[in-house]
């Protein structure tokens, strides 16, 4: 459609809108504005920004063990970040994420004060998030509540139980091996056990939403909840599924987490749900859904990671960090609407300097 | 909703069936339950003590309830109050000649302020308001952390007159509780004989419709956003001046307890249904509950799940009572 010419020519005396095309969207200029406005493009100039400052002031940033290692620091929540796109897209939110986490955790500190042994361990991690999970996706598709009420609730009961049980307590007995998917590596090498898991797990999740019905149906669900119901999509079992999914994707986060810090306190994660949903909506996920996709967040994961990373490096308080990454997650809701505007403004304009010769 | 269909049934007209009639019976029957267990908890001092505990609950509540009414959330009110309060004593501390009363309106200024902020970028950005509050929720607590360097203000950095604002007392009744009564009065004013506050119900209930009917969003939402940091910078000065200390993470996860007050007080979280007597019965509910748990021996590291678990009940009663009303409302209709 990028045509600058109409097969119709103009005729005598009348105007044609179609042979006024305003912008000539096949010009190298028009690529470049398209190209530089996109999301994916913007977040890869800022993590190219953030490595290039942190390059320049500090010798300890460019250094392929650290860029590795300090992955840990992030695994849990880039796996998390993966199903909260699923249910973000739809729509939905979920503010539970985090003390999901706190409770496989207990449950798993439990289990290992009462002797299970790894495999075990993991498994009551992973039924126990996906449980919660289940738990919040009953109340929201079934009951019919609003996601941000259900996990509102869900949030303090999830945690709330961890923390009558535990108290000022921690459990920090846990079997040698269970520390493997925390902290270990793959092989010799030195890339982290859990980052090569995110990775997998990215690729896995990035084909169900990209190339199969499943993802195409939770986009039709994110566009207009009521024209898919109509053409004939379970709305309802696709939320089901988003937050069950989330709840399992919790349990995995907390096997990680739990394994990487060894020990489990009613604290635990304090403050991942918004950081989670922080790296989606920073993704490009628009939080009315329908938008976004999984590479962005990818992008955006590993942007907020390494400028935390840096910000670390040169000292910068963990408050510091914080305040970045609230103002962070506000920018990155303002600007889609803000390079939306700018661009019908420029267009418009185009249109009131072309009219005026033409009529 | 009705729990106590004999009881109910004695009550006429428009009391009955009302959430405001079916929580003053709950909470009388809560005072009941734990009477049996520490007899002195009735007495007429002890009361007034929870009622103090909940003033400032009852306020933030008020302005959440505004927000929530309209459809949006408010998750930055613990943030607010903790850098309103934060800077209040910090002014405090630095300048002590400086009138207590001057102090407490900077205090209000500021949170205006914070709320302004979230409003304007709810009203121009056309950003959802969860999102909006969740960032500034981190970005205001952060800013605590800037401002204080990491500091406490503690009692003997603080004015005795600074410390009495909520103390002090009038006929008895402690400033505190004076200040949780203006504040109502005047919000239950305001939802329920100004033309802005019928707004806020009518852009909850079809923001469409409200549009169309010449209801200015932007205002209102600017409107609400203020209020709730209005009152929440009120709530930041009262909580430090109160505690006489002024920490970095005062009233952390204080937004849970505001929505739950709205919500068991019978406020839709989907907007556009909800009183202000309710909310303030929500928030007492919340006060006694909180007070009641070491008297019936039960550690306070059980508030969490019980609040929680109250809030769920209390939005599946709002959900199954509405839905039982809508399909009232459509067999009427069909017969």
């Amino acid at each position: 459609m990028g045509e600058t010419q109409s097969p119709m020519k103009e005729e005598p005396g009348r105007k044609l809108v179609s042979t006024t095309r305003l912008i000539d969207e096949s010009s190298l200029k028009e690529r470049l504005i398209l190209l530089f406005t996109q999301w994916e493009v913007i977040l890869g100039l800022l993590l190219i920004l953030v490595f290039a400052y942190f390059i320049n002031i500090t010798p300890y940033f460019l250094d392929a063990f650290n860029l590795l290692n300090t992955t840990f620091t992030f695994t849990e929540k880039a796996v998390m970040a993966l199903p909260m796109i699923f249910i973000i897209m739809a729509g939905d939110i979920d503010i539970s994420v985090a003390s999901i986490i706190a409770l496989s955790s207990f449950a798993m500190g439990y289990a290992s004060a009462n002797g299970a042994g790894t495999v075990s361990l993991v498994v009551i991690g992973l039924l126990v998030g996906l449980a919660a999970g289940l738990f919040n996706g009953i109340f929201v598709t079934k009951v019919g509540m609003p996601a941000i009420a259900v996990t509102l609730a869900t949030q303090s009961i999830f945690r709330g139980i961890p923390q009558a049980v535990l108290g000022d307590k921690a459990y920090t007995q846990y079997p040698a091996s269970f520390a493997y998917f925390g902290q270990g590596y793959v092989g010799d090498t030195f890339i982290p056990f859990s980052l090569v898991f995110f990775l997998i797990l990215a690729l896995v999740m990035g084909f169900v939403l990209h190339r199969t019905r499943f993802g195409r149906k939770i986009y039709a669900i994110g566009n207009a909840k009521e024209a898919a119901r109509f053409s004939g999509v379970n709305v309802e079992r696709i939320r089901f599924i988003n937050f069950a999914l989330m709840g399992l994707f919790c349990g995995i986060a907390s096997v990680l987490l739990t394994s990487r810090i060894g020990s489990t306190r009613p604290n635990i994660a304090l403050g991942y749900d918004m950081e989670v949903i922080t790296l989606v909506v920073l993704g490009g996920v628009s939080i009315s859904g329908g938008k976004g996709n999984l590479f962005g967040v990818l992008m955006a994961i590993f942007l907020v990671g390494y400028l935390k990373f840096g910000m670390g490096l040169v000292n910068l308080s963990a408050k510091a960090m914080i305040i970045t990454t609230g103002t962070l997650l506000i920018v990155a809701v303002l600007l889609p609407g803000f390079l939306n505007t700018a661009k019908s403004w420029r267009k418009l304009k185009r249109q009131q300097q072309v009219s005026p010769e033409k009529v | 909703m009705n729990k106590f269909p004999l009881v109910a049934k004695l009550n006429m007209g428009k009391l009955k069936g009302r959430r405001e009639t079916s929580l003053v019976l709950l909470i009388l029957l809560l005072l009941a339950i734990v009477t049996l267990r520490s007899p002195g908890f009735v007495s007429g001092k002890n009361i007034q003590r929870i009622v103090n505990d909940t003033s400032i609950l009852v306020m933030v509540s008020l302005g959440q309830f505004f927000v929530i009414l309209a459809g949006g959330i408010d998750l930055s009110v613990g943030s607010m109050i903790g850098l309103s309060g934060m800077a209040a004593s910090l002014m405090n501390e630095a300048n002590p000649a400086i009138p207590a009363i001057v102090v407490l309106l900077a205090g209000v200024v500021i949170g205006t302020a914070l709320g302004t902020l979230n409003g304007f970028i709810v009203a121009f950005g056309k950003v959802p308001p969860i999102i909006v509050t969740l960032g500034t929720l981190s970005v205001f607590r952060g800013l605590t952390f800037v401002l204080s360097k990491g500091q406490w203000v503690t009692a003997h950095e603080m004015t005795e007159s600074y410390m009495k604002l909520p103390h002090g007392n009038l006929f008895g009744i402690s400033n505190l509780i004076w200040w949780g009564l203006l504040v109502s009065v005047a919000l239950y004013y305001l939802s329920n004989y100004t033309r802005s506050g019928r707004e806020v119900y009518a852009i909850g209930g079809n923001k469409t419709a409200a549009k169309f009917v010449g209801v200015n969003e932007r205002k209102i939402n600017m409107m609400i956003f203020t209020l709730s940091g209005m009152v929440s910078g009120l709530a930041g000065v009262m909580w430090t001046a109160r505690y006489a200390a002024a920490v970095n993470e005062t009233a952390t996860g204080f937004e849970l307890q505001t929505v739950a007050a709205c919500v068991i007080g019978g406020v839709s979280i989907a907007g556009g249904s909800g009183a202000v007597p309710g909310v303030i019965l929500g928030a007492l509910f919340i006060g006694i509950i909180n007070n009641a748990l070491p008297v019936i021996n039960l550690s306070p590291f059980y508030q969490l799940l019980i609040q929680g678990a109250i809030v769920l009940f209390a939005m599946l009663v709002n959900t199954l009572s509405s839905r039982r009303r809508a399909h009232k409302l459509l067999q009427e209709r069909l017969s």
